[in-house]
């Protein structure tokens, strides 16, 4: 829980929960919408809205990327804020819509206008939000990996490292290398699994090295990788999005970790 | 050089296997990548040095035609000579020519890209001329007759082990059985088989990173000295260079020299920079009596009209490959051209061609740390985007991610359809997975699953949920 701040009484938050969320992890959203509201906002979800595009962008499919772009643009159209748990998801849609409009001024426009209002979480909840500290619990050593939109198209670096201090009985634990690649990359990782997982195995040693006990990042894709190979390499690390911790929804089964654990 | 850049995929998975490989691989990147970050530390100035690098670059690719006329009459001017090579044949034509015309038998030569990207040394020896390479790892991977693996350590794949087994082979015919050297051993060893070739050579042939258009001078920067030696002591001195090497004037290459340095290898400025105007002269006690400048375009003209201009900034610093987790992994031979990491991949493809390149620009994860090094600030996964919906609309991307994204796009825009159908599919793969929470197998995931466990969906999906939690009211 935060304090309530007058800037934010009455502001509308259009949540962006990206697809991954969507159809994986909705704890994460709903973590999410917990640190909106208690930072004051009204949250709502557009129906009219699945993926931000990146898949069709990232393989050069750029006809379709628009068009799912322009369904977002209306999708979200006079929210004060949209909000999106991710620095993959946010730097699409903040730095990568208006390239793709590069020759349609009309679009553009529009484009510019949703970036302007669209932040990724913990960038928002530092810097719009303006939150000090927060009411959250958690007993684990932590250690963060840096997500590579976020960290270099967005600046996330400082924002949810600041937000994880104001965490009860969290020790916090730096990684080398906590600013290179997990090898997820989106398709990449099914399309040259071989490169991939020596590059996320390079990225569990790491973690490793660390002696944390938990794994957190910002965007679902890459926690899903590291999780994915922390499990298969039999390593005892569990992965939990930002949101969720700092929510202190750490209830909930960890990525990958089943009922019985 | 022949590509096998259409091998890329093969390639890079036999590089994954070799623990020799590895090794090295591990080694040299995080030698290059603290010392980058020292050097940068120690540099404040570093981020407005680099916006300052890039304009040099901009204006003077803006105007290259103006400042390349410039250039060759600096040259002429002072008793050198100028060529234009087109392609890579004319370049190798132009060199041997000038061999032949001169009866060198024995050519050294200074560490060049270009002259890689031209297949130089074949063409001098497919003449009959002896062809020497002098920078210690070009060297090595000559006596290994391999191409380089990185542009500024060409070498950077082999192990001491391996290189060591290399001298004995061709310095001691064998008689030494794998002695296992330190490196200043083996530097010695190859300085003194390096020495008398120097003395014996008939022609010099280097690269150039900078021409001066003001000046007609070119800039020559080695750790080794050996660039020194090549171009001085024998009578002719050809250089070869692209043509995006020109800066307009002194003051523009002390830049670019002060980013290169830092960038390439985290020192101040590298052991030997030399800078070489025309051919001796009259009361010069040393240096070549005939200058010879060959000027590369090969495809690079193409370029200087669309956004891969852009990587026509490029000063070959190789901090991008240094930084590349990818090119870490697979190291440069897999890149199957000369030029490897995030800038080979988009280099290559402009060079040999979108179609024996597929995999080149998408065998990278967009993660942007290249560019976040790259002292002229390309905007490498951009082009390397760029290069992948160039191969979108030439039909060039495979049928599996065709109907993939084709699938997944018409869902994607339907998303009452989508809500529906993916509440379904989360439901089942939920209920799967809810007691494991991951599954170590699943049908037509195998790439993923080959490698790391899938981590099962919690079941309902985050719509399904939202609206149940606005039908309740809360
Ligand atoms: S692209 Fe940039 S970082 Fe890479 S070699 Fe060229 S100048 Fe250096």
């Amino acid at each position: 829980m935060t304090e309530n701040r007058s800037s934010s009484a009455g502001k509308r938050v259009g949540l962006f929960p990206t697809c991954l969320v969507d159809l994986f992890r909705p704890s994460v959203g709903f973590a999410t919408v917990k640190l909106l509201e208690d930072a004051g906002y009204s949250v709502d979800v557009p129906d009219g809205q699945t993926c931000c595009g990146q898949p069709a962008y990232n393989n050069g499919d750029d006809e379709r990327a628009r068009g799912l772009a322009r369904q977002v643009i209306e999708a979200y159209r006079g929210y004060d804020y949209v909000v999106v748990p991710s620095g993959s998801c946010g730097g699409t849609i903040i730095t990568h819509y208006s390239e793709m409009f590069r020759n349609d001024r009309e679009w553009q426009d529009a484009a510019m206008e949703l970036a302007g209002r669209t932040w990724e979480l913990t960038r928002f909840l530092r810097e719009v939000a303006q939150v000090e500290s927060l009411q959250a619990n958690y007993t684990g050593k932590v250690t963060y990996h840096d997500s590579c939109s976020g960290l270099r198209e967005l600046n996330i670096r400082e924002q949810p490292r600041q937000l994880l201090t104001g965490v009860t009985g969290l020790e916090l634990r730096e990684m080398a290398d906590t600013d290179v690649c997990c090898g997820f990359g989106g398709t990449f990782c099914v399309k040259y699994p071989e490169i991939s997982e020596r590059m996320v195995s390079n990225k569990v040693e790491n973690i490793r090295q660390t002696g944390a006990d938990t794994l957190l990042a910002g965007d679902l894709g890459c926690l899903m990788n590291m999780a994915g190979r922390l499990q298969r390499e039999g390593v005892p690390v569990k992965a939990y999005h930002v949101a969720e911790i700092l929510a202190g929804i750490d209830d909930t089964p960890a990525i990958g970790e089943g009922e019985t654990r | 050089m022949k590509s096998t850049a259409h091998a890329f995929k093969a390639n890079a998975n036999r590089a994954l296997k070799d623990d020799q490989l590895q090794q090295a691989l591990a080694k040299a990147k995080d030698g290059f990548v603290l010392k980058r970050a020292k050097a940068f530390e120690h540099y404040p100035e570093f981020e407005r040095l680099r916006e300052h690098g890039k304009r040099i670059k901009d204006h003077t690719l803006a105007h290259l035609d103006h400042y390349l006329e410039r250039f060759e009459e600096q040259v002429k001017a002072r008793g050198g000579h100028v060529h234009w090579a087109e392609t890579e044949q004319e370049a190798r034509e132009i060199i041997v020519g000038i061999c032949r015309k001169h009866k060198a038998r024995s050519v050294t030569k200074g560490k060049t890209m270009a002259g890689e990207e031209v297949s130089l040394n074949e063409a001098i020896e497919e003449a009959g001329i002896e062809a020497v390479e002098t920078d210690l790892g070009e060297y090595i991977i000559q006596l290994a007759k391999e191409p380089p693996s990185h542009i500024i350590a060409p070498a950077v794949h082999k192990t001491r082990q391996q290189i060591s087994e290399l001298f004995d082979t061709h310095h001691h015919k064998g008689a030494l059985k794998a002695k296992l050297r330190e490196v200043p051993e083996l530097v010695n060893e190859a300085r003194g088989v390096l020495r008398s070739k120097f003395l014996a050579s008939d022609v010099g042939i280097t690269g150039a990173n900078f021409l001066v258009a003001e000046t007609g001078s070119m800039f020559l920067v080695t750790n080794e000295g050996n660039g020194d030696l090549t171009h001085t002591l024998p009578p002719v001195h050809i250089a070869i260079a692209g043509i995006e090497k020109l800066v307009p004037r002194m003051e523009d290459a002390s830049a670019l020299l002060r980013l290169l340095a830092r960038s390439a290898t985290g020192q101040d400025a590298s052991c030997y920079t030399t800078m070489v105007t025309g051919p001796k002269r009259e009361g010069d006690p040393d240096g070549p009596e005939e200058f010879h400048i060959v000027l590369l375009d090969n495809g690079r003209t193409r370029m200087l009209g669309n956004q891969f201009r852009e990587m026509l900034r490029c000063i070959r610093c190789g901090a991008c490959m240094n930084h590349c987790p990818v090119y870490s992994a697979i190291g440069g031979h897999a890149y199957g051209w000369v030029y490897p990491g995030p800038m080979g991949s988009v280099l290559t493809p402009m060079f040999v061609g979108l179609d024996g390149t597929k995999d080149l620009p998408n065998a990278c994860t967009l993660n942007g740390r290249c560019q976040s090094v790259c002292p002229v600030k390309i905007p490498l996964p951009s082009l390397l985007r760029d290069l992948r919906q160039q191969q979108f609309e030439a039909g060039l991307v495979g049928k599996s991610t065709r109907w993939g994204l084709g699938i997944w796009g018409f869902f994607a825009r339907r998303p009452g359809l989508y809500h529906w159908a993916s509440g379904l599919g989360m439901r089942l793969l939920g209920r799967l997975g809810r007691r494991r929470g991951r599954f170590s197998s699943l049908p037509m995931a195998g790439a993923w699953t080959g490698s790391r466990d899938f981590p099962a969906p919690q079941g309902k999906t985050f719509h399904q949920l939202w609206k149940q939690r606005k039908e309740s009211g809360q």
